[in-house]
């Protein structure tokens, strides 16, 4: 215990005191980080916009409320594309990760190179962020839903795969060990002996996935690739600011209500 | 239900075996695939695609893919370097701020050791950030503040305090109870209680979900660029746009390749902390 004496009286203090000079160091580099990123960021800005801040802000929240509900018919449409967008990504991701998180973990990879593969499709695909991947697939596929949808599924595949390869990584032996005792092909140990264990994880993780995939959809409409978003980004650039909070209440609603659904499920099956 | 497992016994002395189903009851289960099934004709009707278009596409897309072979560093290297320092800058200060921020509302929001109204008043703080995309509070923060990096920075900010106040919160809820008696106990002042009792139990996971959210914040700063708030978003969203493939290749694996380096250190890190 690191005692001190101060006086002839034992003080105590949490660390030794070469540990609390290391950690007073610590803090002192990473302020000093803090410090020269703060300066960067600051020297980039131009300081003048800030002057009159307050006011632009009072102005745009006034102009927020009250929302302009009488587009709020006009929006369900576009709100169920993006639901649809959502889920329609997560089980295009669901079908393309499933046996790459296969690949990929090193209990069940076939070989090592199949695995360094999955393992290399996973991190690019968590890289880049959905709304980067719409950007894609709107020059590649035209605007519409159908870039959105796929813009989700690429995202989602390395999420759905990391998580699922590590629960994959995570199972009990044996099980896998009883089935192959029996005489079980490989197949049939994955059928028998692994899915049966990684299936509620699996549910799991999948509405978890859902969930975020509901947030994402609301903007993939900003840069073409369908749902509300499109509207959004119509009230913008119309200053419809009455609008816009016609658009994030509804967001905020949908948001809540998928939060809720998917913690049921979860709740329900694990 | 017995009934049911009964006729699965039944089947299974007679020779035919089969695994215990997801959802046990029958018709439930039937209704849950008419459902999808139903619901997947409906969606086919709303998704309206011109294969066409998507046909001449696909050209534009092996040029893409191709790109990734021969990235182009060099000819937009300026621009490159400028957006991918101004997205680390941004990504550590937002980081910082946010965090800074976040734990004061994460203390609010922990059930176990603040008072009711304290605690609505976070959870619903908590609730807002954690709603609205990084992108959309970007737009709000670049109306109220600006083009620049400032805006991308508060809405950096902001999201972080959702992300780890939620989580902190969760992880103090999750604390064992006896050192937060045994330090009340001695007569410590509510600061000395967090500092003693609360905080040692929380850090090593608090350290692991702070480096995780620099992970997250760099990657969202690559985005919100496209509106105007900084970083390399719109270095990538403008060679997108240009059909500039090359570019956009070389900014994607410097994207990958910094996400990848931070996993790497974050993991050791979080051991290293554990």
């Amino acid at each position: 215990m690191p005692l001190l004496q101060i006086n002839n009286e034992p003080v105590w203090r949490q660390r030794e005191p070469a540990r609390q000079r290391l950690v007073w160091l610590g803090w002192f580099l990473g302020v000093c980080l803090f410090l020269f990123c703060a300066r960067i960021v600051s020297d980039n800005t131009i300081w003048e916009f800030m002057t009159d801040a307050h006011i632009q802000a009072a102005s745009l929240i006034g102009r927020m409320v009250p929302p302009d509900w009488s587009i709020t018919a006009s929006l369900l449409l576009p709100l169920w594309d993006t639901v649809n967008i959502a889920t329609v990504g997560t089980a295009l991701g669901v079908l393309i990760s499933f046996p790459l998180a296969f690949l990929a973990a090193a209990n069940t990879s076939p070989h090592p190179s199949l695995r360094a593969f999955a393992l290399t499709v996973i991190v690019s695909s968590r890289s880049i962020n959905a709304l980067i991947w719409a950007i894609l697939l709107v020059t590649i596929v035209g605007p519409g839903l159908l870039a959105g949808m796929v813009a989700i599924a690429l995202r989602s595949i390395g999420f759905l795969g990391k998580l699922l390869y590590e629960a994959i990584e995570e199972i009990d032996t044996g099980p896998v060990e009883a089935i192959r005792a029996t005489g079980a092909r490989p197949m049939q140990e994955l059928a028998w002996g692994v899915l049966p264990q990684i299936m509620p994880a699996f549910a799991g993780i999948t509405v978890y996935r859902w969930d975020i995939n509901i947030r994402e959809s609301t903007v993939l409409g900003l840069v073409g690739a369908g749902g509300i978003g499109l509207q959004m980004n119509a009230a913008i650039n119309n200053l419809a600011w009455g609008q816009v909070a016609t658009v994030f209440v509804l967001i905020f609603a949908t948001v809540i209500l998928s939060e809720w659904v998917s913690a049921r499920i979860r709740h329900a099956v694990i | 239900m017995s009934s049911l497992a009964d006729n699965r016994l039944q089947a299974a002395r007679e020779g035919n075996w089969r695994p215990r189903p997801l959802v046990e009851r029958a018709w439930l289960r039937w209704a849950l695939n008419a459902g999808a099934l139903v619901y997947l004709v409906l969606v086919w009707f709303s998704v309206d695609v011109n294969w066409a278009r998507v046909a001449q596409g696909m050209d534009r897309g092996l040029a893409f893919l191709a790109s990734f072979l021969t990235p182009d560093f060099v000819s937009r290297g300026g621009e490159i370097a400028t957006g991918l320092a101004e997205s680390l800058t941004m990504t550590v200060t937002a980081t910082v701020i946010g965090i800074l921020l976040a734990i004061p509302v994460g203390l609010g929001a922990a059930r176990n050791i603040s008072p009711m109204p304290v605690y609505w008043v976070c959870r619903a703080v908590i609730a807002i950030s954690r709603t609205f995309q990084e992108i959309i509070i970007a737009i709000l923060f670049v109306t109220m503040f600006g083009f620049g990096p400032l805006a991308g920075v508060l809405t950096l900010a902001f999201a972080t305090i959702g992300f780890i106040a939620k989580l902190l919160a969760e992880d103090i809820e999750d604390t064992r109870k006896e050192p937060l008696e045994a330090i009340r106990a001695t007569g410590a002042s509510w600061w000395q209680w967090i500092h003693y009792a609360v905080q040692p139990q929380i850090m090593p996971r608090f350290i692991g979900l702070s480096l995780y959210r620099l992970d997250i914040n760099f990657r969202e700063s690559a985005v919100i660029g496209i509106v105007g708030a900084g970083g390399i978003g719109a270095t990538l969203n403008t060679s997108i746009n240009r059909y500039d493939y090359n570019t956009s290749a070389a900014v994607l694996l410097l994207i990958i390749g910094i996400v990848l380096a931070s996993e790497y250190v974050s993991g050791r890190v979080r051991r290293w902390v554990a």
